[in-house]
């Protein structure tokens, strides 16, 4: 998925706001959760350590560290998102390749560090078991120490007897009297602890952003890439269309009109001598005349068929379905027309995806979903077939790819075995306000 | 016949004239965009209108557009569409808006003036003139479609003759049987998709829509 190449800015977290006891409930689990994973990463600094000192061929056991490392940030990064709303970009792609050439730890140090991800989640590592483990462990010491103080209030007097200045913060325990008051003490911890911890994950979720999100100019310059990829296939892929009809008009109606002219021309030289193969040469020439303007009409369909310059996706798309061999539902909830670029676009992947339902799928009724909300055009194909189609195996699917990439669109496909199979596209675009019809 | 014509393309509406002339018919208006079309029909009342799909000012489907208004106020109005496509959707939109008297075609079947004129013809008698383009663009669908199933190979070749707007005499031309035999196809077809014989008069139009439907 490109997404995460989108520049612009997460939606920022939302402010935490008042006090409530499930919520608080709540942050004190996730902050436990925290609390558990920053030792994960923990054990994880000292196994990369280790890693890249530990003799051995190449990079060693490093790569497969740092993936280890990127697995645990990646639940991070998912925690992050769930919990507080942060969203936190990455990773864009997969670690780096490791080189064959080179081995030591400076090499390895230099694998590390050369990709700017991969040198995040490093430095990530080594600096959550200090900080993403305080702020995640405040509400829980909190609540820990409130424990402490309400159990105090009940035996501090008879175990300061056993201990020698016994002490509840800055209470010295030698009688009921302040028995009691670390009691109270306590007891207010407890709500302070509950109001601390929601706010104290969302500290952390921004923390790990800040360790882990990739820097603008690193977003612009994939950003840049990703441009740059999509920008050369459509102009291929435009290129080759160009060159396809260009052909098809040579072959096929330029042709005909060409026959059509010397079938023309011998008329006019019998018409005299011979009237009767006159009339079978002008039969000729009609026919001829049916079949360029047959081929031109076919050409014409592929290029931009005229329901959807005439009507938009919506009815375009219910046209294809009319004609797909699989009885096909349509459901549209479109409140305008999106681009014409983006519409074509939308409806040639539709009709690649209603041909191979019919082609593959043997389902015996398919549903297409087009709405569009949060300035996204989301397009769902479900077919009742037997599933198991590949993403990776048809050249139809990577076609789609291709097409929508261009509009920073994307497709995912998922079809289990015995069905149903399920195509999403998501094309980011915005609407014309619905074209008032004169009629 | 009194007739209106739309068609935005010079050559070919004047074409059209002297063809439907030279036939002998009245083309009492002749225009070339949607809303003079539809002033055109409301003051004519013509016996059939002749309507090209794509008119000016927007060049898509105004034409259409156009007679479906029409034919809201008038539903009898018989209407024959031209066109540079055959648009399946189109077709069931116009057999919807009454189902008598309407007709679908590519424009080059004007090329072959008597088989035009007989269309023509048959729509201004409150038939129907579907081209036979936009029957088999539906027939690629309804063949793997089981709910038709129940219907014979020779059947459904003859539901698509109807479709077209032919008569008995014609379907048994073109297809080498008997009038007898495609009387009996036909009511078999009838029976199949549930129609009643108190709808006799436009029942033919009534098989294509349930065809198209289902």
């Amino acid at each position: 998925m490109d997404r995460t190449m989108q520049l612009g800015g997460s939606p920022s977290a939302v402010e935490i706001k008042g006090f409530s006891v499930p919520a608080g409930f709540t942050g004190l689990r996730r902050a436990l959760e925290l609390c558990r994973l920053s030792v994960v990463a923990c054990g994880l600094t000292l196994v990369v350590t280790t890693a890249i000192s530990l003799p051995g061929l190449r990079l060693g056991l490093v790569p497969r560290a740092m993936a280890r490392v990127r697995a645990l940030a990646d639940r991070q990064r998912e925690r992050a998102a769930s919990w507080s709303g942060v969203q936190i970009p990455g990773p864009p792609a997969p670690l780096p390749p490791v080189p064959t050439d080179a081995s030591g730890m400076i090499a390895r140090y230099r694998w590390i560090t050369g990709d700017p991800q991969t040198r995040r989640e490093f430095a990530w590592v080594f600096t959550d078991p200090f900080v993403g483990a305080f702020l995640a462990f405040v509400p829980v010491a909190l609540l820990l120490s409130g424990l402490w103080g309400i159990f105090l209030a009940f035996f501090g007097v008879p175990l300061s007897a056993e201990v020698d200045g016994l002490w509840y913060e800055f209470v010295p325990i030698n009688g009921t009297a302040t028995a009691v008051l670390a009691g109270v003490l306590g007891l207010a911890q407890l709500p302070l602890a509950l109001w601390v911890a929601p706010r104290a994950v969302r500290r952390h979720a921004l923390y790990t952003r800040s360790m882990l999100a990739p820097g603008e100019q690193e977003l612009m310059a994939s950003r840049i890439e990703h441009l740059t990829t999509t920008r050369s296939s459509a102009v291929d892929t435009q290129m080759a269309e160009i060159r396809r009809i260009e052909r098809d008009l040579h072959d096929g109606a330029q042709a005909r009109l060409v026959a059509m002219g010397m079938t023309l021309d011998a008329a006019e030289h019998l018409l005299e001598s011979n009237p009767e193969a006159v009339r079978a040469l002008l039969i000729e020439a009609r026919q001829s005349s049916s079949k360029a303007l047959e081929e031109i009409r076919n050409l014409v369909r592929g290029i931009h068929p005229p329901v959807l310059a005439d009507r938009g996706l919506a009815d375009a798309v219910r046209a294809l379905a009319m004609v797909c061999p699989v009885p096909t539902e349509v459901e549209v909830d479109l409140p305008g027309r999106p681009e014409m670029p983006v519409e074509s676009a939308a409806y040639f992947a539709v009709s690649e995806i209603l041909t191979n339902v019919a082609k593959h799928s043997h389902a015996d009724r398919a549903r297409i979903d087009i709405r569009y909300d949060h300035g996204v055009l989301r397009i769902t194909v479900t077919d009742s077939g037997r599933g198991g189609a590949d993403a990776s195996r048809g050249t139809g699917l990577r076609g789609i790819e291709r097409r929508l990439a261009t509009f920073d669109g994307v497709v995912a496909v998922n079809s289990p075995a015995n069905g149903p199979t399920v195509v999403t596209m998501e094309l980011p675009c915005a609407l014309s306000s619905p074209k008032t019809t004169s009629s | 016949m009194r007739i209106v014509l739309a068609e935005d393309h010079f050559l070919l509406r004047d074409g059209l004239i002297r063809l439907l002339q030279a036939y002998g018919h009245e083309v009492v208006a002749a225009v070339d965009n949607g809303s003079d079309l539809l002033a055109a029909l409301t003051a004519e009342r013509p016996d059939v209108a002749i309507v090209d799909v794509r008119l000016p000012p927007n060049f898509t489907d105004e034409g259409l557009r156009a007679v479906l208004s029409a034919r809201r106020t008038m539903p009898d109005l018989p209407v024959l569409l031209l066109s540079q496509y055959v648009e399946p959707l189109y077709a069931r939109e116009l057999l919807a808006s009454g189902g008598r008297g309407v007709g679908y075609m590519l424009k080059d079947r004007v090329t072959n003036g008597s088989q035009f004129l007989d269309s023509i013809r048959r729509v201004a008698e409150g038939g129907t003139a579907m081209d036979p383009e936009v029957i088999s663009q539906l027939l690629v669908r309804k063949e793997r479609d089981e709910s038709v199933g129940s219907l014979s190979a020779r059947e459904r070749e003859v539901l698509e003759w109807v479709a077209q707007g032919r008569s008995n005499a014609g379907i048994a031309q073109g297809l080498f049987i008997t009038e007898k035999a495609v009387a009996k196809h036909i009511s078999s077809i009838f029976t199949k998709l549930g129609l009643l014989p108190a709808d006799a008069d436009n029942r033919r139009v009534l098989a294509v829509l349930a065809y198209l439907d289902q």
